[in-house]
């Protein structure tokens, strides 16, 4: 279980995200969706602790995750994967070193942490990568540099990443943005699948949200930071879209999209709200 | 919107508008050259050079290259180095030359070696991108320009004096203001790394060495050998030079025949270190492009 309590982040005199409370049972997929600037990646960068909130509190199964520090940060980090807009894998190293890598934290002890710096990883450790990348039908790119891959084979590259870590959640940063339908559909289902064959909660930022519907057993719309909507997909009806954001259901969805990655804190903050 | 329905009054005041920034531009550009023009001035001044004296001096240079040139007979060219006249004759210490500037290479390959494999290890904390605290960038940073600020034959003065006459003081003094040199110039290749697989890296819970090694290694090790080649070019020059204190290797022959006034033998030094950095060059310009290719393969 995932709690969020009363999450804030402010970059200047922005309120990114404003006193977010959400409650989260382990295996939900649940799909986070707003437009541009709502807040959704800074919420979701919260969670991992890669964005420090400004005040609010994540707990995790007990654990206060946002008092966390040094070791113990890495480990939350390893239980909550990430998946970014741009993949960010590493370009110049192979696909199965860039999936690897989802295991250096798994090594315990000075030595075994010089040995990872070295490359050194176990029979066992790239039998797991290969059975990954064949999962997403990848197994015969294993050797080919992450550079050399389209959009949405990178993504599934980082959805193997993810899966090497033995995470208790996925959070997946607008995961399709940058991709053509076809691909953008290959990934939720193999999110989807994910969610529902190894039991992974998946938190997903969405900007559309024909795909929240169709993929998320709960849908959390965000507006100017806040949480405006909370409950199954059908719920969130035409006339509660237009309560929300304003706009119909058609405008919301072909609304231009900036599509910032959202890299750095000053590259967020300067996002209108 | 079609070209027909654009006013002139719009096209006049664009065109207004282009015109005064084109004259504010010159303005600056002219500012700007007065400026220079008058730094250059106060520099030469402060720094005593004057026109009259640089025309008294000039003659002279050519004077002393004119005593340096060997006294080189047609008929005795390719003779044994008995026979005066011969380019035998010019050379007639080859063979110890030869091992001062292999010594000297040397010398310039371990300090360069030494110096970059520090440089490496202390790039990553003095990059301001990825450093793990502020208080760590700073000390890394300051400590880097002490090490590259102070010059070489300053370090080799010093170490002379420490370990006494001979190479070890000189590859001493050439690694420190190489680590120090490429240091700096590797930490700012690190700064414009991509920072997207470093995020990668650390959002999945690998610690700093660890996101330091597979998100930005792989993306500035092309670069960073690249400057370690060229430097390895530069260290053999200042391996050189670095003799004149009596840290070994050909320059502290070339101090000893310079003192002493032997002329051809100044020539044939320099013509012999000429040679070896023409070849030290060409060699290594080739190996970085090989060596480039090969990392950008993988």
């Amino acid at each position: 279980m995932l709690q969020l309590e009363g999450l804030t982040r402010r970059f200047g005199a922005n309120t990114a995200v404003d006193g977010v409370s959400l409650s989260v049972p382990a295996g939900q997929m649940v799909g986070v969706i707003g437009r541009s600037g709502a807040g959704k990646s800074t919420l979701l960068r919260m969670v991992n602790r890669l964005t420090e909130p400004s005040s609010g509190r994540v707990i995790h199964d007990g654990t206060e995750v946002t008092a966390l520090r040094g070791q113990e940060l890495r480990d939350w980090r390893t239980d909550c994967a990430m998946i970014f807009q741009q993949f960010n894998l590493v370009q110049r190293l192979d696909v199965l070193t860039n999936v690897l890598v989802g295991r250096l934290n798994h090594r315990r002890g000075f030595g075994a942490t010089l040995g990872t710096l070295f490359k050194r990883f176990s029979a066992a450790e790239r039998a797991m990568a290969l059975s990954a990348l064949a999962r997403f039908d990848l197994a015969e790119q294993a050797l080919q540099r992450a550079d050399t891959l389209s959009g949405g084979q990178q993504q599934r590259v980082a959805i193997a990443r993810a899966l090497m870590q033995q995470p208790k959640l996925i959070l997946a940063d607008e995961p399709i943005a940058s991709l053509d339908p076809r691909n953008a559909q290959v990934v939720m289902e193999a999110l989807r699948d994910v969610n529902r064959r190894d039991g992974i909660t998946v938190l997903c930022n969405l900007h559309h949200l024909e795909t929240a519907r169709h993929y998320c057993d709960r849908i959390v719309a965000m507006q100017k930071g806040r949480v405006m909507f909370d409950g199954t997909p059908a719920a969130l009806t035409a006339a509660r879209i237009r309560d929300i954001y304003g706009v119909s259901e058609d405008e919301f969805d072909t609304a231009p999209e900036m599509t910032a990655p959202a890299l750095t804190p000053a590259r967020e903050a300067a996002l209108p709200a | 919107m079609s070209a027909t329905t654009i006013e002139p009054a719009l096209l006049a005041r664009g065109e207004a508008a282009f015109q005064a920034q084109r004259r504010q531009r010159r303005r600056a550009t002219l500012t700007g050259l007065a400026i220079l023009a008058l730094c250059l001035w106060a520099a030469g001044w402060i720094s005593e050079f004057y026109p009259s004296s640089l025309a008294a001096g000039l003659p002279r240079v050519g004077e002393y290259f004119y005593k340096l040139l060997p006294s080189l007979r047609w008929d005795a060219l390719f003779s044994g180095a008995d026979t005066e006249g011969s380019i035998a004759f010019w050379f007639y210490r080859l063979d110890d030359w030869a091992w001062l500037l292999l010594q000297t290479s040397q010398m310039a390959a371990l300090a360069t070696l030494a110096g970059a494999a520090v440089a490496l290890l202390l790039a990553f904390p003095a990059a301001r991108n990825i450093a793990p605290t502020r208080t760590i960038n700073v000390l890394m940073r300051r400590g880097l320009e002490a090490m590259r600020t102070v010059p070489e034959i300053v370090y080799a003065l010093i170490f002379v004096w420490a370990f006494g006459v001979g190479p070890l003081a000189g590859i001493l003094a050439i690694f420190l203001h190489t680590a120090g040199a490429l240091g700096k110039l590797f930490s700012e290749v690190v700064e414009n790394a991509d920072l997207r697989p470093w995020e990668g890296l650390r959002a999945s819970g690998a610690n700093w060495a660890q996101a330091c090694r597979y998100a930005i290694l792989p993306q500035v090790a092309p670069n960073l050998i690249s400057y370690g080649l060229l430097r390895f070019e530069i260290n053999v020059r200042g391996a050189s030079v670095i003799g004149f204190v009596g840290a070994g290797g050909i320059g502290q022959e070339l101090n000893l025949v310079i003192a002493s006034n032997y002329y051809e033998e100044i020539s044939a030094i320099v013509v012999l270190i000429i040679l070896t950095v023409f070849a030290i060059d060409y060699v290594s310009e080739k190996l970085r492009h090989r060596v480039i290719g090969a990392a950008e393969g993988h």
